[in-house]
């Protein structure tokens, strides 16, 4: 029932019958996606849909109660973010997760620092690429020994953008990745999805608005409740179909006219 | 963006004009909180210097200074590990008591019983042996906390709480709550006393060896930021720097050359405890700084979920530095037993809060995430500083402890201030 971009290629990822409970509350129940090289799969969906979770699930974050992840078609077990990482999957979380007392350099290369013959950390090295891989991203931003909290917004953006790139993901997630931005950092990003895609890295983007994602993104896979509600490509659907989806939890050709006066 | 300090490498933003003040932080590149503590440290030594009437200066003094401060120096380095991961270490007093009474035990009680032949009271080997089995314990011990506090969920305050309370008990219950005396003579010479110094000879190696260690760094660091095209600090400044470094190291040792051994003109040198001390340091700046590890424990205590997040085993890292918080008790517990030259039930008796009291004093956040240990050693010396200068105004210990607590409270106050302003 739902689009897959089925050309014969095998699928970048796939998360088949994903399971995550907490306590008594079933935050993912039995949802399938999966995301092809060169895609960017939009994730939809409230606050508390589970969006967040399923994707954490996927960077090593949470561990799966139940279900199968594949990468390149493999089954693949994810203990940890290192794994994850392990894997090519890097992870831009909506906090960023980022040390406020530490520099740039310290959080791009946090758990994965440069080090020298004597089996100590390489600062200058460290210094030396943040500067090269930031400097591209945000050309205005200097004064990356600064510790983070005394950042804006937008450069904190570009370290944790900056910390899923160098690293070569093959698999790109971003959880809200433009809601705290301004437009002209918004269109950074925007312009790095497009050049990611080229690069044929698989993206997910999580939102909870719509307008953020349509038109990045190549298929939308919306949630509901912790249920995936459908995955549709956004060439066939309006954005009135999708939000259809994330407000009532059904798929274009089952709303009734009564649903469609609701919605607006 | 908004203010950026002086603390900030040279030449990374190019500002018109700039105070003269801003200038030299951003050109020697001297964090301004320590430059502050050094300040402060050098306005307290000058005041007590004239209220003693010069005695608190005296070589004598600064010595006796020295060796009372290192105990806590020692485990001030470590209690700056533990506060930056948002942790606390309430047990290090107890834990002096009982490593201090350990130690003694060992090799002046349990050894020569069990093996009286092979390692009785004057043999060097049983001392030796104990000095290495209690600094075991100590590590025993920091899996003990670890363990409760990274993989149990316990809160630290709470776990230590509870080391506070049962380590000191556990003292008690090593020697009966006997005081264990005398102690092998050679094992007392790691208490610094009388004849627990290196002599004027190898006091000045250690200067030389000090300042050569200097010198190839800086060369180093040059060599390095030249290689990536990283700006250098200029060549005077560097030399000046080097030059003030040199003259602090030797002034040093002469100061611990001019305090002579009892009834003799032979210099003492610098004491076994400050050695230790100095060592510590050394390597708990390497570990902080230069290490992995040291950059997990300063990233947890920024954002333990993002270090989490990262990949990194925040309960390994968790443990590991309880461990070294152990050793570093058990290196202090062995210090104190030597120095006194017998082992008490009242060892590090509330010396927890004079090792907190340090790192915090030296800039270390309760918050988690900031501190360093060059600051918990200035820490140390003000506190001590305070209590010693005190003792020669013939103070009484209560009017001591009102002014530490005093000088704690401000400390604080001006981190809070200073940390608001840079914000």
């Amino acid at each position: 029932m739902s689009d897959t971009a089925s050309n014969g290629q095998t699928p970048l990822v796939e998360m088949i019958d994903m399971h995550k409970r907490f306590g008594g509350v079933h935050a993912v129940e039995g949802v399938t996606i999966d995301l092809y090289p060169g895609e960017v799969l939009g994730i939809l969906g409230h606050n508390g849909a589970g969006k967040t979770v399923l994707t954490k699930i996927l960077s090593g974050a949470h561990r799966a109660d139940e279900g199968e992840i594949k990468i390149n078609g493999k089954k693949v077990d994810l203990h940890n973010p290192r794994d994850a990482q392990n894997l090519g999957i890097e992870t831009i979380y909506q906090t960023l997760a980022l040390a406020d007392n530490l520099d740039a350099p310290a959080n791009l290369f946090l758990g994965r620092e440069i080090m020298t013959g004597f089996g100590t950390m390489d600062d200058d090295a460290m210094e030396n690429e943040s500067r090269k891989v930031i400097q591209r991203l945000n050309p205005n931003f200097k004064n990356i020994k600064d510790p983070m909290r005394t950042m804006s917004g937008g450069q904190r953006q570009s370290v944790a953008i900056a910390r899923a790139v160098y690293f070569n993901a093959k698999i790109l997630i971003m959880d809200e990745p433009t809601a705290a931005l301004g437009p002209q950092e918004t269109a950074m990003v925007s312009e790095l999805i497009e050049q990611l895609k080229k690069e044929g890295i698989g993206i997910i983007l999580i939102s909870h608005d719509l307008h953020d994602v349509f038109d990045l993104s190549d298929r939308v896979s919306v949630m509901k409740n912790g249920k995936l509600v459908g995955t549709r490509y956004t060439r066939d659907v309006t954005k009135d179909d999708v939000l259809g989806m994330i407000i009532l939890g059904k798929l274009p050709g089952e709303t009734t006219p009564e649903d469609g006066k609701a919605l607006h | 963006m908004t203010n950026q300090s002086g603390s900030e490498r040279a030449g990374a933003v190019g500002q018109k004009s700039e105070s003269f003040f801003n200038a030299f932080f951003r050109v020697t590149e001297l964090d301004l909180r320590t430059t502050a503590m050094l300040t402060a440290l050098i306005a307290i030594w000058v005041a007590l210097y004239f209220l003693t009437d010069g005695l608190f200066l005296s070589p004598r003094n600064l010595t006796n200074l020295a060796v009372q401060g290192a105990v806590v120096g020692i485990m001030a380095t470590g209690m700056v590990l533990v506060i930056v991961a948002r942790h606390i270490d309430l047990s290090v007093g107890s834990l002096v008591g009982f490593t201090g009474m350990f130690v003694a035990w060992l090799h002046v009680d349990f050894f020569p019983s069990i093996l009286p032949g092979i390692l009785p009271l004057d043999s060097d080997l049983g001392w030796i042996l104990a000095v290495i089995m209690t600094l075991l314990m100590g590590v025993v011990i920091g899996l003990w906390h670890g363990f409760w506090v990274a993989y149990r969920g316990v809160p630290a305050f709470v776990v230590t709480l509870g080391g506070l309370l049962g380590f000191r008990a556990m003292a008690w219950v090593v020697s009966d709550g006997r005081t264990i005396s005398p102690l092998n003579d050679h094992f007392e010479l790691i208490g610094g006393g009388a004849n627990g110094s290196i002599g004027e000879f190898w006091s000045w190696i250690v200067g030389i060896v000090a300042v050569a260690i200097i010198i190839l760094i800086t060369a180093r660091t040059r060599k390095r930021r030249r290689k990536y095209g990283i700006a250098t600090k200029p060549l005077v400044v560097e030399i000046i720097m080097i030059a003030v470094y040199s003259a602090v190291i030797f002034g040093f040792v002469m100061i611990m050359n001019s305090y002579m051994r009892p009834r003799s003109d032979i210099p003492r040198g610098i004491p076994v405890p400050v050695l230790i001390l100095i060592a510590t340091v050394i390597i708990m700046t390497f570990i902080s700084q230069r290490t992995k590890f040291g950059r997990y424990v300063y990233a947890m205590g920024g954002n333990p979920e993002a270090t989490e997040l990262a990949g990194i085993n925040v309960k390994r890292t968790t443990t590991g530095i309880f461990v070294i918080m152990g050793v570093l008790a058990s290196v202090a517990g062995i210090v104190t037993a030597a120095r006194l030259q017998s082992a008490g039930n009242l060892m590090g008796f509330m010396q927890e809060l004079f090792v907190i009291a340090a790192a915090v004093i030296g800039g270390t956040a309760l918050a988690g995430g900031v501190g360093t240990i060059f600051g918990a050693i200035l820490g140390a010396a003000v506190v001590f500083s305070i209590i010693n200068g005190m003792v020669l105004m013939q103070t009484t210990s209560a009017q001591q402890q009102i002014a530490l607590g005093l000088v704690l409270i401000f400390a604080v106050w001006f981190d809070v201030a200073y940390t608001k302003r840079k914000r």
